[in-house]
């Protein structure tokens, strides 16, 4: 693993229903990539040692969206789906907590454009490969510039 | 006048306009942000001659797109 990748600070758990709506969006837009948001709770949590606190994100609602540059190289977020969604959070009371996009033919991991696009560092950016049809990856990263670290993500059968 | 931003009320002059709101909402990376009155969005270069009218709804958005 990337040594920076190393630092622990965000936990995500998502649904193992969201994670395969997840999967089965990023299947239904092949060859394109696809994408989406995420969003739910946050709360600030005391790790066992009382030291430090981290960041809990639990994803409560996952929207596939349109991917406007309709490629299987990169995306964009449809505007107007997303100004939807964000009315659609703040009236069930969540909060964004990031998005996710599916590279067809590459690992799981923030691409230099990726890196480059990610104008905001609070959102978790999610990336889901599908370069093995079998065996689909997701994984969470929070991006700052060139510094990329792995959230730990949580799959959780509730 | 009162409009709507991001889903809370707030109490503004007359004449605002989507600049200064930018600036007087402390919006992050205002460069990168998209904005939308009244579920339409407003060209960037129109930011500044784009003025605000009692009642109005706004969204601020951020780009989100990448590559492989």
């Amino acid at each position: 693993m990337n040594k920076d990748y190393c630092k622990l600070d965000t936990k995500v758990i998502l649904s193992k229903n969201d994670f395969d709506l997840i999967v089965e969006h990023g299947k239904s837009c092949l060859p394109e990539e696809a994408c989406g948001l995420i969003a739910g709770l946050i709360e600030e949590v005391t790790a066992d040692d009382s030291e430090h606190t981290y960041q809990v994100k639990t994803v409560k609602k996952v929207y596939p969206m349109t991917n406007t540059d309709h490629s299987n190289e990169h995306f964009n977020i449809d505007p107007m789906e997303q100004l939807k969604a964000i009315k659609d959070m703040r009236a069930l009371g969540f909060v964004p907590l990031g998005n996710f996009h599916s590279h067809p033919e590459t690992p799981s991991r923030p691409s230099e454009e990726d890196k480059k696009l990610a104008y905001d560092s609070k959102p978790s950016y999610m990336i889901l490969s599908l370069m093995d049809g079998t065996n689909p990856v997701l994984n969470s990263f929070h991006i700052e510039s060139d510094n990329v670290k792995i959230e730990k993500l949580v799959i959780s059968e509730g | 006048m009162t409009i709507t931003v991001a889903g809370n009320e707030k109490e503004y002059d007359a004449g605002l306009t989507v600049t200064t709101l930018i600036a007087a909402e402390e919006v992050e990376t205002p460069e990168y942000v998209t904005v939308s009155i009244n579920d339409e969005f407003v060209a960037s270069g129109d930011f500044e001659t784009t003025t605000l009218k009692d009642g109005d709804n706004v969204e601020f958005l951020y780009f989100m797109g990448g590559g492989r």
